[in-house]
């Protein structure tokens, strides 16, 4: 009896200590984050432009949300959005699987191979993007000397002058960034799988395809969603390459490109902010099916 | 085929896939470095000159002198290093309570703090803007250091906790039976312990913050308060951009950050592993 009131009397300190240690964090994080977030979102539901500050910012309810679905601009940016998410994600995933795969093993060289890998990772977005940009040149670029010494175009192309070029020039730098950087996830996933399992496999007759359903899709699930929910989420938020590589030109106009136009460049602080609770809401949607397919919450480590 | 020509054979098609790997993630890099090192005139050679006939530094040289990359550079190190440094002391003690101690609402406190990392920059963009703005903090250092710290603290806090769990209840028992209150046990023992994890942390948290470049492109608006990413974006063009100058800058830019990749590529990979992987 006396043991457990004491324990409890210890685990009320505990609680009364986390408490505090967590304070400074939470107050900070209170104050720059969520409060501008709900801010954003009463922002939203005001006709509020910077430009006319006469207009004394009135509530208009849901209008700014109703204008989205009017404005032509906002819906090709949110269908180009999600295309753009899907084709580089997918490709992200199968090219960064196929190279952890072929690299699980023991060889010359890892340490320069590791290094490289993170290399494009670590650089900044707007510096591959502008690296890139005089890559696609269509007269001194080096994207149009490679295609045709190899025999791929019989003359060099504007590439980043036509939509579907300028979208193929997007999803390459994209996939060139973060593919290596998928490689290495999934390879950190894959060293950690037991050896055993494949032994034992091996031993009741399973063959390579088998032992890879069976054991490591299972057991790398986990891992690969965690992956995919991050990359898919810097997908759809995609800023940095689009305003750097495009400008958005050539139906190349992300979602967030747009809604900081509406912000910063037109000063529509209202319907700005409406465009940028969308992004919001479909980034939490994401979050939510990427939770449910892994059955259970990121936190869970016990 | 005997089994030992099939394996060379293996071999040989693992280094030829390998070596394709490298060079196309090299080769950018390789073409940016070999034009900022051209002649002007070779740059614009068709087709394309790929190893100079000189070598010239003028490029570089106009990095420093026609552009302010020097004062970007500073820039972008004094907000990188103040944000991390912040975030780091602020998110060890969160990290500790998050990790070691027990009390109800531990589990969703966490969520919290994962979905506030997860939040896109511009939710937050246009209030943040307008409290700089009203704070006369536009245009400085603090004034983007604490926009960054939305992002880099709950990464910081995330991170820790995992290294934190990580680690061994035997010495927490030991240092209560030695009279430890929770506080000396979180700064003489486990914190020492973390140190090397916290160090992978804080590049990670480093690097992001350097690489930045929405908020710095809004709160930021002065040519000589821009950081590198968006120094680099907005890299002064009359007709065209000066492909030279270009190149050259990319180079200098991502000197640091190549030559810390290269040194810490294990701390790197162990932060990276225990974020990305967990569970």
């Amino acid at each position: 009896m006396k043991t457990s009131s004491k324990k409890s009397a210890q685990e009320r300190q505990d609680a009364k200590v986390a408490w505090l240690m967590m304070a400074p964090a939470l107050l900070i994080l209170s104050v720059i984050a969520l409060y501008p977030v709900l801010r954003t979102f009463w922002l939203s539901l005001h006709e509020m432009s910077l430009k006319n500050p006469g207009s004394g910012y009135p509530f208009i309810g849901l209008r700014n949300y109703i204008e989205i679905f009017s404005d032509q601009r906002a819906m090709t940016d949110i269908v180009f959005t999600i295309k753009f998410t899907i084709v580089t994600v997918v490709l992200e995933m199968f090219i960064g699987f196929a190279a952890a795969l072929v690299m699980n093993r023991a060889f010359k060289g890892r340490g320069i191979v590791r290094a490289a890998i993170l290399i494009p990772w670590a650089i900044p977005t707007s510096v591959s993007a502008m690296m890139w940009k005089f890559i696609y040149n269509d007269q001194y670029g080096m994207f149009n000397d490679v295609l045709y010494r190899l025999g791929i175009i019989d003359g060099y192309k504007a590439w980043l002058s036509s939509a579907s070029g300028s979208f193929m020039a997007l999803v390459i730098t994209d996939v060139w960034k973060t593919a290596p950087y998928m490689a290495l996830l999934i390879l950190a996933g894959l060293q950690m799988l037991p050896e055993e399992l494949y032994e034992s496999a091996k031993l009741d007759g399973a063959n390579v395809i088998q032992r890879f359903f069976t054991i490591t899709i299972p057991l790398m699930k986990r891992p690969l969603l965690v992956a995919l929910l991050f990359r898919t989420l810097d997908a759809f938020r995609v800023f940095d390459l689009i305003s750097v590589l495009t400008g958005g030109a050539n139906g190349t106009e992300s979602i967030c490109v747009y809604a900081h136009k509406q912000l910063m460049s037109f000063l529509d602080f209202g319907y700005g902010s409406a465009l940028a609770v969308l992004i919001f809401i479909v980034v939490f949607i994401i979050s939510l099916i990427y939770m449910f397919f892994m059955g259970g919450d990121l936190a869970g480590d016990d | 085929m005997n089994k030992k020509s099939k394996t060379t054979l293996g071999w040989t098609a693992f280094y030829l896939f390998v070596i394709l790997f490298v060079i196309i993630l090299i080769l950018p890099f390789f073409w940016q470095f070999m034009t900022s090192i051209k002649p002007l005139n070779e740059i614009s050679a068709m087709p394309a000159k790929w190893i100079p006939g000189y070598v010239h530094f003028e490029f570089y040289r106009n990095v420093f002198t026609l552009h302010p990359f020097a004062r970007y550079m500073l820039n972008s190190f004094i907000v990188a290093t103040s944000s991390t440094l912040l975030s780091l002391v602020i998110g060890a003690m969160a990290a500790y309570a998050l990790a070691r101690l027990r009390f109800t609402g531990r589990r969703v406190l966490l969520m919290v703090i994962l979905s506030v990392s997860m939040f896109p920059t511009i939710a937050t963009l246009s209030p943040l803007y307008l409290i700089l703005r009203n704070m006369k903090l536009l245009n400085t250092y603090f004034g983007l250091i604490i926009p960054y710290i939305t992002f880099s603290l709950p990464m910081a806090i995330w991170l820790m906790t995992s290294f934190f769990s990580q680690l061994d209840g035997g010495f927490e028992e030991a240092a209560a039976l030695d009279g430890c209150t929770r506080m000396q046990t979180f700064t003489r023992i486990m914190l020492p312990l973390i140190k090397p994890a916290t160090f992978s942390v804080g590049l990670l948290v480093f690097i992001n913050c350097w690489n930045e470049y929405l908020y710095a492109l809004t709160f930021m608006t002065k040519e000589e308060m821009r950081t590198v990413p968006v120094g680099i974006a907005l890299f002064p063009s009359i007709n065209k951009l000066p492909w030279g100058d270009m190149a050259a800058a990319s180079i200098v830019v991502t000197l640091p950050l190549i030559i810390l990749v290269l040194i810490f590529q294990k701390n790197i990979i162990a932060g990276l592993t225990t974020g990305g992987m967990k569970g």
